[in-house]
């Protein structure tokens, strides 16, 4: 039982983790069409801003993880305006755009903090443990459930009841309507850039809680296993990516520990799979 | 889109050819437009013959052209030259966005591998088994990946490579020597293959897997089936109204390009000696996406331009960052300079941004500037 609950903590902290990367890809992909592979850099460049926050400027770890999410999201601005916004009557070339800045941000990172992991200090009020039903579950595990929860909650309230959440809401299920009832959709392109590069880089932070290091490859890593959970959820859909991101750690983690370690992803794999071939239809279906 | 059946070299081997005048008259004309036509032969038979040549290209390569470790570097920038053409085949020529051809690659190269390491099969015969199983591979994840199309197809299929990437890195029941990959058995090689005073014939099997490949993408895409993977290009609902069932198509595509990765797999392991799990992973994908948008996409040379180029500044870069001129500068000069995967990856969006098209589209680009300056 212990085991079971430790797993269960675990995979839901992972899933939050692919929920918070995840749910930006989706919005994204939904208004913009765009996939964004340069996602996972700016994972990267929110974990190596908190833990520069944290391990050299020395702030305490809220302030520092505050520090990384504004600096991923001032990144994502940037991408989006300097990269993405002259290429946008080329949708593919945005795509390949990011592609290129995929490769570039890691080997940068790589190149000023080294290839070798980082370790990140664990801050004292998250190092404890919590027993539940005699397991010994790590802290940072619920910090990470509880943020994504919360981004969750933020972005259902913001698509629900703000009048840009209804402009995004709304050019994710036609944007050439936006357009021509005169709504300028490129100013929710820039926002919806700026939440999804917010999520990343605060889920940037939180992995190097999770993980208790930093390394160049991290963001990469865990866009693969987001852009399953953007498939299965139903691109463009934040619940449906919550309900997969949930569905994607949980499967990972059981499948790791109860068969050889290694096969928890391949299971997810299998898992897309089957959903590919079940139903490809629903899979592609578009709701906010 | 005219860029399928056009036959105008990117890059004129020729002794650039004067602008067309009244004075030349018929024949000259025919015999200089069957020199165009003809310049790819002319072409390899220069690379075939470079492993004789003694000719020091400073900067280029580090030795004489024809010195083993050149040769290796030559040989290397053709297979990735090969690899991108079989992958243009579903980018440029089918419309295809696959981030999962970096595993049929590896598929070739870990089976071929595998079948000499534990089954002990002769070369031939493992190679056999390598392409079988890239073909048998590409045809079932195919069959699955095309369920869905568009972004989903690029995201399963990148799943689908990951997951390949992960059970070749995680080492199952010792099989694929996890991080370290397993070096080829040299008593199953055949002699002529194996030392290094025989690199001119590993460099001439790279060459011949090029012009297999480029063989194989010219003939298929100018073939019936290759009309239809241009409609897919165009315009997929037009192909299904027209009566057309484009995932058949589509199928032919991915297990055409997913068989010449297979071959492209087994010259790699000849030419690195073993297999290396970084092979599989999807850094070699996104090489293969950036070599064929470099040269450019939908062209008969362009991938091949693409390839060769990554390859060799891959290489050079790498030997540039270790290099004293850069180790003298300044930090804020001398880290990116050193990571050779970034200055590639901002020339690549430097070629996005103000090369669409790549590097194939230069010449064209050039030509009416051309023409006009000297009209």
């Amino acid at each position: 039982m212990a085991t079971v609950v430790l797993l269960a903590c675990t995979g839901l902290g992972l899933g939050a983790l692919y929920f918070l990367i995840a749910s930006g890809l989706s919005l994204i992909f939904g208004l913009m069409d765009v996939l964004n592979l340069a996602h996972g850099a700016l994972l990267s460049v929110g974990a190596y801003a908190t833990w520069w926050g944290a391990a050299q400027a020395g702030l305490n770890y809220w302030l520092a993880l505050a520090f990384g999410t504004a600096f991923g999201t001032v990144a994502a601005v940037v991408l989006e305006l300097v990269l993405i916004r002259p290429l946008y009557t080329r949708p593919r070339d945005q795509i390949l755009a990011t592609v290129g800045v995929g490769l570039a941000v890691p080997a940068l990172l790589m190149g000023i903090w080294g290839g070798d992991a980082r370790p990140f200090p664990q801050p004292e009020s998250l190092a404890g443990t919590v027993h539940i039903a005699g397991a010994a579950v790590p802290v940072n595990r619920f910090v990470l459930i509880g943020a994504a929860a919360l981004v969750l909650v933020a972005l259902r309230l913001f698509l629900a009841r703000t009048r840009y959440g209804l402009i995004v809401r709304a050019g994710v299920e036609d944007r050439a309507m936006v357009t021509a009832l005169g709504v300028d959709v490129r100013k929710a392109f820039t926002l919806v850039f700026a939440i999804g590069g917010a999520a990343a880089a605060l889920g940037g932070g939180l992995a190097a809680l999770y993980f208790g290091s930093v390394n160049p490859g991290q963001g990469a890593n865990l866009l693969i296993f987001a852009f399953v959970v953007v498939v299965m959820g139903g691109m463009g859909s934040v619940a449906g990516a919550a309900a997969a991101a949930v569905a994607v750690g949980l499967v990972q983690q059981f499948a790791n520990y109860y068969t050889a370690d290694g096969l928890g992803d391949l299971a997810v794999v299998a898992l897309l799979a089957v959903l590919v071939l079940a139903r490809p239809r629903e899979l592609t279906g578009r709701l906010a | 889109m005219s860029t399928v059946t056009s036959s105008t070299p990117p890059t004129p081997a020729v002794p650039s050819p004067s602008p067309p005048s009244s004075a030349t008259g018929a024949p000259a004309r025919t015999a200089r437009i069957a020199l165009l036509r003809w310049w790819p032969l002319a072409l390899f038979g220069v690379l075939a013959v470079l492993p004789y040549g003694t000719v020091r290209v400073p900067g280029l390569l580090d030795g004489p052209v024809g010195s083993p470790g050149s040769l290796q570097l030559l040989a290397l920038c053709l297979v990735f030259g090969g690899l991108a053409t079989s992958y243009d085949l579903l980018l440029g020529r089918t419309g295809l966005l696959s981030f999962g051809h970096a595993l049929y690659f590896a598929a070739g190269l870990y089976f071929t591998d595998l079948a000499m390491l534990e089954w002990r099969l002769p070369l031939a015969s493992a190679a056999l088994v390598g392409i079988g199983g890239a073909a048998v591979l590409s045809v079932l994840l195919g069959a699955v990946s095309l369920r869905v199309t568009g972004i989903g197809f690029a995201m399963v299929t990148l799943a689908f490579a990951q997951a390949g990437a992960i059970l070749v890195q995680r080492n199952p029941g010792g099989v694929t020597g996890g991080e370290e990959g397993r070096a080829a058995p040299s008593d199953l090689l055949p002699g002529s293959l194996i030392g290094i005073e025989n690199t001119p014939n590993l460099y001439w099997i790279a060459l011949a897997y090029l012009a297999l490949t480029l063989a194989v993408v010219h003939w298929t895409s100018s073939s019936p089936t290759g009309r239809v993977w241009a409609g897919i290009r165009e315009n997929e609902r037009r192909v299904e109204v027209l009566g057309l069932r484009p995932y058949g198509f589509k199928l032919v595509a991915l297990a055409v390009a997913g068989t010449l990765a297979g071959v492209g797999g087994v010259v790699y392991l000849l030419l690195t000696g073993g297999a290396t799990p970084q092979a599989a992973g999807s850094d070699t994908t996104l090489s293969l996406l950036v070599m064929v948008v470099l040269g450019g996409s939908g062209t008969r040379w362009g991938p091949v331009l693409g390839g060769v180029l990554y390859t060799w500044a891959a290489h050079r870069l790498g030997d540039l960052a270790n290099s004293s001129a850069i180790a003298d500068l300044p930090g804020v000069l001398r880290v990116p300079l050193s990571q050779p995967l970034f200055l590639l990856g901002s020339l690549f969006v430097g070629v996005v941004y103000l090369l669409p098209g790549g590097l194939a589209k230069l010449s064209s680009r050039w030509r009416p500037i051309r023409g006009g300056l000297t009209a």
